[in-house]
This record gives structure tokens, C-alpha cells and sequence, in this order.
């Protein structure tokens, strides 16, 4: 009982090396924070402000239908038209993909790692790039939208997918080849039943992401939503931009729950 | 015989809902191609432009580097200022609304909807706004990273706030400790760890939005695709791309080593 108890609990050990870690990321955070240029606000700031604000408040809702066919609804409906399409091209063109990357299907590690660099590889390239690149390609419009999301998602959907395929249950396939079943056969009853609703709930998952990839896709004139915004913002006319941003706030909350409820359900 | 494995096999189950759904995906799939323009006869003939493009991005134009080095340094800056930002505001948020240590009802709620709401709004819209807001340069594209990490972080974070275990906090509660007591002694240290993977994980993917926000006017390399791509140079875009990738996946790479170290 004479023992103080800062002597009897020993104290975790320290790394000795603790200090210059410390001392590095002091050194990173300098440099970033002093390479800010930090001149002040722009006076207008202020009131640009509270001028997006009062229109989101008070938006523009004659904008919402126009006869003339420019108008909000018919953005969405474009925003929603790509996501869709983007979709379902990665969707099928990633399969063949997911097979290669994943390891229980293909023969080796090494067919398997390239099949999963190709993928990362895409994973890397920015949507809103590849929406450029097929801007050049295809003319701007949603058309180079739809081709960029196509594109970009084979990447995060090939890797989910064949994440999927290598969690497979080894059972029915062994049963099938002993009865000897040709390797289409394999894929068709033993492999695609299990896989199958991993893939449709990845496949909306992913479908939320690009409703909020295409809502940007306008900014560099690939259609959508985008494009009404950047008007707006570029005349100033702050009502508009409010009714643009609340419309994109409802499409995705109401696209993020229908998603999320067939997807619990699927799982 | 015939009759009787009749009776034992179960009906097939009914293939209705089956097309049902088939027939509205393929309405769906349908409307959309013709609200987009989109065509396989279109991408054919865009096909030619895309080889010539690619043909012209090839070689990449190596000398072109030392004139983005900059731009990538204020990219990464970007990155990391916005990030940390985003993660200091995020703690509170994140307390805020977590059920378990803000009991109560008429508090969480509203926090968690106001954090869905800014989660809808994506990183390149929210940096034109900025941009319109505080004018061209790096500082709008960090204020847009800057509201796009709060929302991720805490989000995360509230999530693995409502995990923790409750023993050290009741522990601490008999022995009289105060609400900041508990939280610095009970609550922080369960997600340190968690916390600190989600803000690595947040800035990952902000050096990727930060490499694409000039676009909109908001700092860092972004810019320099316009001014490439406008004067019909791909050879150089394709060292913007290269670079870009390069240090992505080098800072990938290096962030998921220190996620699987810190878990």
C-alpha cells in the first residue's frame, strides 16, 4: 500500500521516434497553410452570400416548368437520363472485367493483379476528365456525359464485383463440375445465382454516386443540371441558382432513399 | 410415375415480377437514350475522333512537367488545408450527432439532416458557388473541400461514436465525472484510431476532387486542362493526366498503409 499508483501501473511505452513524426507533420502543415494566399475577402463576398441564400429561401419557381423545354424538371430528368445509362453501360461492360480481376477465376495471382491494376488504373481517372477527353471525341452534350460515366465507373464496379465473385461458396461448383458440367454451365447456375444481388445492390450504389457525378457534368458542358447552374451563377441571378440547388438536394435525397430501401431489401 | 414426381416437385416460382421489372428497365434504358442523344451509331462515328485524339496525346510532352509542378503543389496544399479544416469542424458536428452522447432528440436529428443535406451537394458544385461567392483562385476550392470533408468525416465519425462502448463512460459517470470529462477521457480515445483513418480516407479522395476543381476556377492543376485542351495540345494534357494519376495513387498507396496500420 506504500507504492504510489503511478508507480505500480507501469506506463505505456512511448515511441522514441514519436517526436520526429510530430515534427514532420509540423513541417507539412507550414508549408500548406503558409502557401495559402490569403488576401482578404472580396467585399462583395457578404453579400453575394446572403443573396444565394434568400434565393434558396425564395426561389425562382417559374423556372421549374417552361414551355419552352429549358427548364429545371427537364434537367433533371437529362441528370437522371445519364446516370441511368452510364450505369447500365459499366454494369455490363465491368463483368468481364470483375471476372479477370478476381483471383478464384482466373488462373493465376498474375492475370488476376493485372486485371486489378487495369481497374484501379480507371478507378484513378477523374469522371469530369474522361467527360472532356469525350467531349473532344463525341461533341459536347449529354452523350460525352453518358460515355465519361460509363467509363469511370467499370473501375470502382469491376474491383465490387469481383470482391463479390471471390466471396463465392466453393460448394455448388464443385458439385456441378463432378457432374460434370462444362464451364458456361459453372458460371450459369453456380457462380451468377450467388453473385447476382451483390451486383444489383453495387449496381445502385454506384447509380447514387453517378446521379451526383452527372449533376456536375454540366460545369465543362456535358449536359445535365450542370449546365442551367453555371448559367445562373454566371448572370447572377441568385433565384435561379436556389431553385437549381434545391432541385438537386431533393433529386438526390429521394434517389438515395428509394436506392437505399430496394438495397436493403436485396442484401 | 409421371403423375406422382408432379405432385412432389414444387411449382416453379412465378416469372411475372421478373418481366415486369425487365420491361420497365428497358422503357427506363430506352427514354434515357433518347433524352441524351445517345446512339451506337454516334459513338462509331465518334470513333475515328477518339483514336486521332489519343493518337495526339502520345507521346506525352515530358518538358511540360516543370510548368504544372506548381500547380500540383498548390493541389496537394488544397487538399490537405481543406481536409484539415473540414476534420476540426467536424468533431463538434460529429458529437453533436451522435445519439448516444447528445441524448437529446430535439438536438441530433436536426444536425444529422443538415449533414445529409450538405452531403448531397457534390465537391464541383459546391466550388462554382464558392468561386462565385469569393472569386478565382485556391481559396473557394478549399472552402468546397473544406464542406465536403465535414460532411464525410462526420458522418463517419458519428457512425463509429454510436459503436463505442458504453463501460468507461458509466464507469467514469459514478465516479463523478463531467460531461467534457467523459468525452476526453471515455469517448475520445475509443475513436482516435477511426477518426484518424476516416480524415486520411477524406483527404484521398479530396486530392482527387482538388485535381479536377480548376475547372470551375477554384485553384490547383485543374486549370491547366482548359488552357491545354483549348489550344488543342493533348500531348501536354497527357502529361497533366499522368502526373495527376501518379501522384494519386502514390498518395493512395501511402494513405491505406497508414489506414491498416492505425486499425
Amino acid at each position: 500500500m506504500s507504492k504510489p499508483w503511478s508507480e505500480i501501473v507501469p506506463k505505456p511505452r512511448k515511441n522514441r521516434f514519436r517526436w520526429l513524426i510530430y515534427v514532420a507533420l509540423a513541417a507539412i502543415y507550414i508549408w500548406a497553410f503558409s502557401g495559402v494566399p490569403f488576401n482578404g475577402f472580396k467585399e462583395t463576398a457578404g453579400v453575394i452570400t446572403k443573396a444565394i441564400f434568400s434565393g434558396i429561401f425564395s426561389p425562382d419557381w417559374g423556372f421549374v416548368y417552361l414551355p419552352d423545354g429549358e427548364d429545371l424538371l427537364h434537367g433533371l430528368l437529362e441528370t437522371l437520363a445519364i446516370s441511368v445509362l452510364g450505369t447500365f453501360i459499366s454494369t455490363f461492360v465491368c463483368i468481364p472485367f470483375a471476372f479477370w480481376a478476381a483471383v478464384n477465376m482466373s488462373r493465376g495471382k498474375v492475370i488476376s493483379g493485372s486485371g486489378k491494376l487495369v481497374l484501379s488504373f480507371v478507378r484513378t481517372f477523374p469522371e469530369i476528365v474522361m467527360a472532356l477527353l469525350f467531349i473532344k471525341a463525341v461533341g459536347p452534350g449529354s452523350f460525352a456525359g453518358v460515355l465519361a460515366l460509363g467509363l469511370h465507373s467499370i473501375g470502382m464496379l469491376g474491383k465490387l464485383f469481383a470482391d463479390e465473385i471471390e466471396n463465392i461458396d466453393r460448394g455448388p461448383l464443385e458439385a456441378l463440375i463432378s457432374s460434370g458440367a462444362s464451364r458456361m454451365q459453372v458460371l450459369w447456375f453456380a457462380v451468377l445465382p450467388q453473385v447476382l444481388p451483390g451486383f444489383l445492390s453495387y449496381t445502385l450504389y454506384r447509380f447514387e454516386i453517378n446521379v451526383r457525378s452527372a449533376t456536375i457534368l454540366g460545369v465543362i458542358g456535358a449536359g445535365g443540371i450542370g449546365t442551367p447552374l453555371i448559367f445562373a451563377l454566371g448572370a447572377r441571378n441568385w433565384d435561379r441558382v436556389g431553385i437549381i440547388l434545391l432541385g438537386i438536394i431533393v433529386m438526390i435525397t429521394v434517389i438515395d432513399i428509394i436506392s437505399g430501401t430496394i438495397r436493403k431489401r436485396l442484401v | 410415375m409421371s403423375t406422382n414426381t408432379e405432385k412432389i416437385r414444387p411449382k416453379a416460382p412465378r416469372k411475372l415480377k421478373h418481366y415486369f421489372t425487365a420491361a420497365i428497365l428497358i422503357i427506363l434504358l430506352w427514354r434515357s437514350a433518347v433524352l441524351t442523344d445517345s446512339s451506337l451509331g454516334e459513338l462509331l462515328s465518334g470513333l475515328p475522333n477518339m483514336l486521332d485524339l489519343l493518337k495526339e496525346m502520345f507521346p506525352p510532352k515530358w518538358s511540360y512537367f516543370e510548368k504544372i509542378v506548381d500547380a500540383m503543389l498548390e493541389t496537394i496544399r488544397m487538399a490537405l488545408v481543406g481536409t484539415t479544416l473540414g476534420a476540426i469542424l467536424a468533431v463538434p458536428v460529429a458529437l453533436l450527432s451522435a445519439s448516444n452522447i447528445t441524448v437529446s432528440r430535439w438536438l441530433h436529428h436536426p444536425v444529422r439532416l443538415l449533414l445529409n443535406l450538405i452531403r448531397t451537394i457534390p465537391d464541383l458544385l459546391l466550388a462554382s458557388i464558392f468561386v462565385a461567392i469569393f472569386g478565382l483562385g485556391p481559396l473557394p476550392g478549399i472552402f468546397a473541400l473544406t464542406v465536403f470533408s465535414l460532411g464525410l468525416i462526420a458522418k463517419l465519425t458519428y457512425e463509429a461514436l454510436e459503436t463505442i462502448d458504453q463501460g468507461p463512460l458509466e464507469a467514469m459517470t459514478s465516479v463523478g465525472a463531467n460531461k467534457i470529462q467523459r468525452i476526453v477521457f471515455g469517448v475520445i480515445p475509443q475513436v482516435q484510431a477511426h477518426f484518424m483513418s476516416y480524415v486520411l480516407y477524406a483527404f484521398e479522395i479530396n486530392v482527387r476532387a482538388a485535381a479536377v476543381l480548376g475547372l470551375v476556377g477554384a485553384g490547383g492543376i485543374g486549370h491547366y486542362y482548359e488552357v491545354t485542351l483549348g489550344f488543342l495540345e493533348y500531348n501536354k494534357t497527357c502529361t497533366i493526366i499522368l502526373f495527376t494519376l501518379a501522384v494519386v495513387l502514390i498518395i493512395d498507396y501511402a494513405s491505406t498503409k497508414l489506414r491498416e496500420k492505425l486499425l
